[in-house]
C-alpha cells in the first residue's frame, strides 16, 4: 500500500519535473531548429538552410564583434579595478570597507533601467563620449563590478589570506610584490569564476545596453530585439541561435568550474 | 611604501569608478526627479496618479505572484532531484538551469515561439482544443516569461539548501511517527524558510526591475520598466520618467534588504 503510494508520489513528482524543464528548454531547442529551417511556417519538411545564419552575419556581424570588445573591455577593466580593490576591502575590513561593499553592490538592486536613465541624464551632453561604445562600456563595468569583487573576496575569506600575507612581509616582501606574488595566485579559483560571470553577462546586457546605445553602437543583444521587432522569424531565430552558441560554452565552463570547487571544498 | 597606504591606493580605481558612473548619476536622478513641472510632487504622483499607480500595482501583483509560483515549482522540483539518484538527473538539472544567463529579451522571444501568433502552444491547441491559443502578449505571456528566467535562479538556491538539510532532523521526526505530510510541513519546509526568503527576494526584484521581457512582448503591457521608457522616449517626460525609476529602485532595493536582515546572508539580483 505505502509501496503503491510512494511509486505514485515519485512518478507524479517525476512528470512534473520533466514537465518544468520541457517549458524551459523546449522553446530554446525550438528556436535553434527554427534558425535553420527554410520556412518554420511549414516546418522541418522545407528542408534544412544555413542562408539564415549567413543572413545574420551579412546584417549583424558588427553587433557580435562589438559585444565581444565589450565584453573583453569590461573584464580587463573589472580586474585591474575590482582585485585591488577585492583585497583591500578584505584585509581592511571595519565600517568603511564595508559602506564601499554595500554601495558596489547597489546595482544588483537598482533596475538596469534606472542605471542607465542616470547615466544619461548625467552624460548625455558629453556628445563624444555619449556616442561611443565607451559609454556602454561604463554601464557594463557597473553592473558587472560586484560580481568580481564578491567573487575574490569569497575566496580571502575561505583562504587564510592574511598569515600568507604577513609571511611574506616578515621575509621582507613589499607590499606591491607580496600582492602579485602571493595574494594574485591564492585568488586565483575567485577571479577566474567572476571573469566567466562578468563575461556572460555583459555579453547578454540588455537593459542597460538599450537605453545606453546608438544606430552606430549596436550591440547583441540589442540587434537581437531588432531582429524580433522586424526580421522574420528564421532570421531572428538564426540570431538567437549565434547567440546561443556564444554564451552555451561559458555556462558549460561555469558549470564545470562549479563542480570541480565544490568537490574541491567538500574534500577539505 | 607602509601597508595601509598600499590597501588604499587599492581601493582607488574603485572608488573613482563607481562615484563616477553610478553613485553621482543616481543622484542626479534623485534630484531631476524632483525638479520638472510638478517638483518633489513627481515623487507623490507615482502613488496619487491614477494611472500611474495601476501600472505600480500591476508590476507588484506580477512581480509577486511570480516569486510565489516560481518557489512552489522550484521546492517541489528541487526536492525530488535532490532525494532520488537515477540516469539522466544531471542531463535534467542542467535542463533548468539552463536559461540562467538568458538575456529578457531572448526570454521574450521564447514566449512568443511557445504562444506567440506561430507558437507551438497554439499548433497543438487547434486540432486538440479547436482552437488557435495565443497569448504570449498578454498578462499571461508576460508572466510566463517571468516565471522562465525566475525558475533557474530559484532552483539553485533551493537546491543548494535541500542539500545542506541535516537528515537526522527528519529521521527524528519520522521515528516520533510523523507522517510524509508532517515532515514536510513542520520539519522541511521550516528548515528551507532562509532560501524561500533570500531566492523570492531576488525572484521579486529582478521581476520587478525586468525590462527586456516585457519590452519584447510589447504591445499594451503596463508594467513600471515599460512605463518609465515610454515616458522617457516617447512623452519625453523625463522628470517623471527619473522619479519613476527612482521608486522603482527603492521598492527592489528594499525587498533585498529586508530579505538579508530575515535570512542573515547576502542577497543579490541580476538580469
Amino acid at each position: 500500500m505505502t509501496n503503491l503510494r510512494n511509486r505514485l508520489i515519485f512518478s507524479g513528482q517525476f512528470v512534473f519535473t520533466l514537465l518544468v524543464a520541457a517549458f524551459l528548454i523546449v522553446p530554446a531547442l525550438l528556436s535553434m531548429l527554427a534558425g535553420v529551417t527554410v520556412n518554420y511556417f511549414t516546418g522541418i519538411r522545407s528542408g534544412l538552410t544555413l542562408q539564415w545564419v549567413i543572413q545574420v552575419w551579412e546584417l549583424y556581424a558588427d553587433t557580435i564583434a562589438r559585444s565581444f570588445v565589450i565584453a573583453l573591455a569590461a573584464l580587463a577593466v573589472t580586474l585591474v579595478v575590482g582585485v585591488p580593490a577585492a583585497y583591500a576591502l578584505h584585509v581592511r575590513g571595519g565600517r568603511f570597507a564595508r559602506i564601499v561593499e554595500e554601495i558596489i553592490t547597489l546595482p544588483l538592486a537598482v533596475p538596469g533601467l534606472a542605471i542607465a536613465l542616470a547615466l544619461l541624464l548625467t552624460y548625455g551632453g558629453f556628445s563624444d563620449f555619449r556616442r561611443s561604445w565607451l559609454f556602454i562600456l561604463a554601464g557594463h563595468v557597473v553592473f558587472t563590478m560586484p560580481f568580481m569583487v564578491r567573487s575574490v573576496m569569497a575566496v580571502f575569506s575561505a583562504i587564510d589570506v592574511k598569515t600568507l600575507d604577513e609571511g611574506a612581509a616578515s621575509l621582507g616582501a613589499s607590499p606591491w610584490r607580496r600582492f602579485r606574488d602571493v595574494i594574485v595566485p591564492n585568488a586565483k579559483p575567485g577571479i577566474l569564476a567572476g571573469s566567466l560571470m562578468v563575461v556572460t553577462l555583459s555579453l547578454g546586457e540588455f537593459n542597460l545596453t538599450w537605453m545606453l546605445h546608438t544606430p552606430l553602437t549596436k550591440t547583441l543583444p540589442v540587434g537581437l530585439a531588432d531582429s524580433y521587432a522586424s526580421m522574420r522569424l528564421e532570421v531572428a531565430s538564426a540570431y538567437t541561435l549565434v547567440f546561443f552558441v556564444m554564451i552555451i560554452p561559458l555556462l558549460v565552463a561555469m558549470q564545470i568550474y562549479a563542480d570541480s570547487c565544490g568537490r574541491k571544498t567538500a574534500r577539505r | 611604501m607602509t601597508h595601509k597606504f598600499f590597501t588604499r591606493l587599492c581601493l582607488v580605481p574603485l572608488i573613482a569608478v563607481i562615484a563616477a558612473f553610478f553613485v553621482l548619476p543616481m543622484l542626479r536622478v534623485i534630484v531631476v526627479g524632483g525638479s520638472g513641472d510638478m517638483g518633489l510632487h513627481a515623487y507623490a504622483a507615482i502613488i496619487l496618479e491614477p494611472r500611474f499607480r495601476a501600472t505600480l500595482i500591476n508590476t507588484l501583483v506580477l512581480a509577486s505572484v511570480t516569486t510565489a509560483l516560481s518557489l512552489a515549482i522550484a521546492t517541489i522540483a528541487g526536492l525530488f532531484l535532490q532525494r532520488h539518484r537515477f540516469p539522466g538527473r544531471a542531463l535534467l538539472v542542467a535542463m533548468l538551469t539552463f536559461p540562467l544567463a538568458f538575456p529578457g529579451v531572448v526570454v521574450g522571444f521564447m514566449i512568443i515561439l511557445l504562444a506567440g501568433r506561430q507558437g507551438l502552444i497554439g499548433a497543438l491547441s487547434l486540432p486538440l482544443a479547436g482552437e488557435k491559443w495565443v497569448f504570449a502578449y498578454s498578462m499571461q505571456g508576460l508572466l510566463l516569461g517571468y516565471l522562465y528566467f525566475s525558475i533557474p535562479r530559484v532552483i539553485l538556491t533551493i537546491m543548494a539548501a535541500i542539500e545542506k538539510l541535516d537528515p537526522s532532523l527528519e529521521e527524528a521526526a519520522r521515528a516520533l511517527g510523523a507522517g510524509p505530510w508532517a515532515v514536510h510541513r513542520d520539519v522541511i519546509l521550516p528548515a528551507l524558510m532562509p532560501a524561500f526568503i533570500a531566492s523570492g527576494a531576488i525572484a521579486f526584484a529582478t521581476a520587478m526591475g525586468a525590462f527586456g521581457t516585457a519590452f519584447t512582448l510589447a504591445t499594451n503591457i503596463n508594467v513600471l520598466p515599460m512605463l518609465i521608457y515610454t515616458e522617457f522616449t516617447l512623452s519625453a517626460n523625463i522628470a517623471m520618467a527619473a522619479a519613476l525609476s527612482v521608486g522603482l529602485g527603492l521598492v527592489a532595493w528594499a525587498a533585498l534588504a529586508l530579505a538579508r536582515a530575515f535570512s542573515g546572508g547576502t542577497v543579490a539580483a541580476a538580469g
